[in-house]
């Protein structure tokens, strides 16, 4: 049994060569090698950030292999890398931040190394209109404005500090909030007049606040880092999942996003 | 025994996650985690805004429970309904309902902003009003029992003999209750410590100002598990001292 699942897999780890050799973007038209193992069930554990972007590439992903099911969970991913290692069964895990894929890796619950997939950008989330007129990190505490960062244990908040080091900006804001989207929903409900979030929050967030880019991201760009777990029960599919997210195909989507390219 | 072996799988299903706490405490450094600056000033701001909380909730809940147990009005079974609404209300919805009222942009807020500027969010008012939001049910439930259970005789027979309604209450009323009161107040502030999901939805984090003892412990789970655990453990002593000796007041021994 284990030794026709092995056998199943290293063909399909050969097939997947061959095709990446040919191109990654060839996926769906060049599937013929691959057609009979890439099925089946796929758990693919992500950080809160990529829920939209992957919830459309794992649409895509069933479209381009018929047989495939993508179920997709989507938490914090210090909360995502606990639960890989307390033995939460899953195929994928994609990391917001490459310390929670380090801890999963540390632990021996990686199959191969972690590639990076995506970068995300800090910008200036604003109410819609930009009232107070900030056009970068210095307006903040010039204006005297509310601002909310993340708290520095999550990665949103890390990179914040690095900005904010970076632009020589010594803000306090009124509160560290817990993730990304709550010191977004703070600036939605008007209680902060700015907060350091992602590009790709603002985006999915574009009719009620606006992104301020600021030079100082630059310093501060977040690495989004995916692996194929080592318990996995679906390792040609997992394999050809990873693969379908740093294809042009994948790509497009998180472009789409607000995300860069690695 | 077909009561017995119930209650024991009960007990053991509460207390194991106690133990596992208790096992996995970094027993060797735990002196130093517990001196740490920012555990006390956590720590310090969960008994001020807890005691501050249950204040505010005896000043308000102890009229509206005899509002409750001694008032026959229309509507009286809706108003309890309503009074126990934050018992089941996940409390992160409590504290977006909170900003939606006392928000800078809120019902109230909007006003006290634009008439005082005061805006409530982010501050430590904020902090206490969450807490005193999901806790006061506690301490309505618990007077308005003690009421229901004492004779209204003593109440009756003061009336009779001229005091009026301030009077009752002040002389017979509260004395007559007093370990309902105090069993109520101190389960409120069992839960005001606790209090959580309304406070950081509400009142936001930030050390020594809205940063209290949950609030420390779920940051302290993104990054460090261990410092997580030191920080439910004083919790936990907390909460079993003050819950031991409200059991004893509960029981009457």
């Amino acid at each position: 049994m284990s030794g026709v699942r092995l056998r199943t897999a290293l063909a399909a780890v050969t097939a997947l060569a061959v095709l990446g050799l040919s191109g990654c973007g060839d996926d769906s038209t060049g599937r013929p090698a691959a057609a009979g193992r890439i099925d089946g069930q796929l758990t693919v554990l992500a950080a809160a950030s990529l829920t939209e972007s992957f919830t459309r590439i794992g649409q895509d992903f069933e479209t381009a292999h018929p047989g495939v099911r993508v179920i997709l969970t989507f938490a914090g991913s210090s909360a995502l890398a606990n639960q890989i290692n307390e033995g939460a069964p899953a195929d994928v895990f994609a990391s917001a931040a490459p310390a929670n894929m380090a801890a999963v890796i540390e632990a021996g619950n990686g199959d191969g190394d972690p590639v990076t997939f995506a970068r995300n950008q800090l910008v200036i989330a604003v109410p819609e209109g930009n009232p107070d007129a900030v056009t970068g990190l210095h307006d903040l505490t010039r204006l005297g404005a509310k601002v909310a960062l993340c708290a520095e244990q999550v990665p949103c908040g890390a990179v914040a500090c690095r900005a904010l080091d970076a632009a020589g900006v010594a803000l306090t804001p009124v509160t560290l909030e817990r993730d990304v989207k709550a010191a977004l929903a703070k600036v939605r409900l008007g209680e902060v007049d700015a907060a350091l979030v992602y590009r790709t929050d603002v985006r999915a967030a574009a009719e009620d606040v606006d992104g301020i880019e600021f030079p100082e991201s630059a310093e501060a760009i977040n690495e989004y880092p995916i692996v194929v777990l080592k318990d996995t029960a679906n390792r040609p599919t997992a394999r050809a999942f990873v693969e379908y997210v740093r294809s042009d195909a994948g790509r497009g989507v998180l472009t789409a996003a607000g995300f860069q390219a690695p | 025994m077909a009561l017995l072996l119930p209650a024991a799988l009960g007990l053991l299903f509460l207390v194991l996650p106690l133990v596992g706490l208790l096992a996995r405490a970094p027993w060797s450094t735990l002196p130093q985690r517990l001196t740490e600056p920012a555990v006390l000033t956590a720590l310090r701001l969960s008994m001020q805004t807890a005691t501050l909380a249950t204040l505010l909730c005896l000043a308000l809940g102890v009229p509206l429970a005899w509002l409750l147990a001694r008032v026959r009005f229309p509507g009286r079974r809706v108003v309890r309904a309503l009074v126990t609404v934050p018992l089941v209300l996940p409390p992160v919805v409590g504290g977006v309902a909170l900003l939606l009222v006392f928000g800078r942009r809120g019902l109230v807020g909007s006003w006290l902003d634009a008439t005082f500027g005061i805006t409530l969010p982010f501050t430590t008012t904020a902090v206490v009003l969450a807490e005193a939001f999901v806790a006061m049910p506690f301490l309505i439930i618990a007077v308005e029992g003690a009421l229901r259970g004492a004779d209204t005789r003593y109440e009756e027979a003061a009336a009779t003999l001229g005091a009026g309604r301030w009077t009752t209450f002040t002389h017979v009323t509260l004395p007559l209750v007093a370990p309902g009161v105090a069993a109520g107040a101190v389960l409120c502030w069992a839960r005001a410590l606790g209090e959580f999901g309304a406070t950081i939805t509400f009142a936001g984090n930030y050390p020594g100002r809205t940063q209290t003892m949950p609030v420390a412990v779920y940051l302290a789970l993104e990054t460090d598990l261990e410092a997580a655990i030191v920080l439910s453990l004083i919790l936990l002593t907390v909460s079993v001292v003050i819950l031991a000796s409200l059991r004893d007041r509960w029981t009457g021994r």
